[in-house]
């Protein structure tokens, strides 16, 4: 006899920036926490045993970015790894003045530790948001122009848009951040683990809890050359005060060099669904499917129906079983909508953003797909939507 | 040779009150004034919510209508005839008013 009363499986398709823990991340984290539970910096068996399994998280995660092992830093946070990494730079090079350049479409954290940083030099002004095409993408002849010019102490561009896709020329503006003499702060933190990094920044940040690691911890890439200045009062751990969760670290460390050994399989897969994602939804009337369809990140989409409420949509499909993000205002408490999708003029209401784990199947992905023009008309039909 | 005082005129834009409106309201508000309108006729949205400065201009992108200004209301005296009023109130709030004309 079928049982009725069983729910459908849950599908979670907000994997971006918080995806499921990696099943070896766990496995490592349980042997980290039996082996490396004792403060690293001690000086007895037991801590020596944590700083291996820390020294280990170093040297595999600065191996899988293309960094040096003393380059490599361990911070609480993703956050925390950007707000420290902009924050010291713009103090450490406040001899070449107080500038900072940025792509409109930069992280929070990218955005609020720059206008604080402006802020703190006492020249608010100094902060330079460089606009994005229709797609996403930075417009790089403004941003090379725009670190070039006298008094800027850093640039900051990420490596992909985490919220739509696109990739950015990464390249092109550190060729001209260098030519100026001025650091470029890469923010990975939505590709490492899932495309190929560009081979070329000053700092670069990653986030583990983006590819499968534990959250809590945080990673930033320093390179040597790099002149900065703490923010915050000394410690033994120069950049990340207190240290880090050592079975977290390992746990990350772990997880990354899994996903990574699989890689270009799962980026055949997850690209070849969200390419049906994006055929599928753009059949949906009234819809943006955004970002660029090709030079992207595997695994992300994102769209915007008109006339649909997003909180009303979000909710809609959770009843269904399905668990998506959303840039739109009405999905927030704070009224503003995705500056992302702002800075690219493309409807912000009736947002979805979707990011997909290794773990969805094709199949997930298929009743999502099916679900989801019910579920829009639905919405549209509470706000009286007909004809417009 | 010279043309009416009627002739002359520039359309008076119409104007759809959405103040107080969450998203996505002010662009069905704007969209349902717009529908029963003829190209080229000029419509304006007052709206509050920060979310309408970007979804109008993107409606009207994709729908072909050309956004003519956005600017901040600095008296929000009526001056035009009303397509709609929600008789809202705004909360203080900043008014923003979006001129869009309509496409064919």
């Amino acid at each position: 006899m079928t049982d009725t009363t069983t729910p459908p499986r849950r599908v979670y398709l907000d994997n971006g920036g918080r995806a499921a823990l990696h099943p070896l991340a766990r496995t490592a984290f349980d042997q980290a926490m039996d082996e490396g539970w004792a403060d690293p910096r001690r000086l007895y068996a037991e801590a020596r045993r944590a700083a291996r399994l820390l020294d280990g998280a170093r040297e595999a995660i600065a191996a899988a970015i293309g960094a040096r092992t003393e380059e490599v830093r361990l911070a609480p946070s993703h956050v925390a790894a950007l707000h420290a990494a902009v924050g010291a730079v713009a103090l450490g090079r406040r001899r070449a003045g107080s500038g900072i350049v940025v792509s409109a479409v930069e992280r929070a954290a990218v955005l609020h530790a720059a206008e604080l940083a402006v802020a703190s030099a006492g020249d608010p002004d100094a902060l330079v948001k460089v606009p994005v095409d229709l797609l996403g993408r930075v417009d790089e002849a403004a941003m090379a122009e725009a670190v070039a010019r006298p008094g800027v102490a850093l640039a900051a561009l990420q490596a992909a848009n985490g919220e739509v896709g696109t990739v950015q020329p990464v390249g092109a503006v550190h060729a001209a951040a260098r030519g100026a003499g001025v650091p470029l702060l890469v923010d990975a933190g939505a590709v490492v683990g899932h495309a190929e990094l560009p081979g070329s920044w000053d700092l670069l940040a990653a986030d583990p809890a983006d590819w499968g690691g534990p959250a809590g911890v945080g990673v930033l890439a320093v390179r040597n050359r790099v002149r900065w200045r703490r923010t915050w009062p000394e410690d033994a751990e120069p950049w990340f005060p207190g240290g880090v969760s050592v079975p977290a670290a390992f746990a990350a460390a772990v997880a990354l060099e899994s996903v990574l050994a699989d890689r270009a399989a799962q980026d055949a897969r997850r690209r070849a669904a969200i390419d049906k994602v994006r055929a599928v939804v753009g059949q949906v009337p009234d819809v943006e499917v955004v970002g660029d369809p090709d030079d992207r990140l595997p695994h992300v989409v994102t769209f915007s129906f008109l006339f649909v409420d997003g909180e009303a949509l979000v909710t809609e499909l959770d009843r269904a079983g399905f668990a998506v993000g959303s840039g739109s205002a009405c999905t927030s408490s704070t009224l503003e909508p995705s500056h992302v999708l702002a800075a690219m003029g493309v409807l912000t209401h009736g947002n979805v953003r979707i990011a997909l784990d290794r773990s969805t199947t094709e199949e997930d992905v298929d009743r999502f797909l099916a679900v989801l023009p019910d579920a829009v008309a639905r919405v549209r039909a509470s706000l009286g939507v007909s004809g417009l | 040779m010279s043309t009416g005082p009627t002739a002359a005129q520039p359309p008076v834009p119409l104007l759809v009150d959405a103040r107080g409106l969450r998203c996505p309201l002010p662009v069905i508000r704007l969209a349902a004034a717009a529908r029963d309108r003829d190209p080229g006729d000029v419509l304006t949205v007052w709206s509050t919510d920060p979310a309408a400065r970007h979804d109008v201009p993107a409606w009207a992108r994709m729908r072909g209508h050309t956004v003519v200004e956005s600017t901040v209301v600095e008296s929000t005296v009526v001056e035009a005839p009303l397509a709609e009023s929600t008789v809202s109130q705004a909360d203080g709030a900043t008014t923003w008013a979006i001129t869009v004309r309509l496409g064919g």
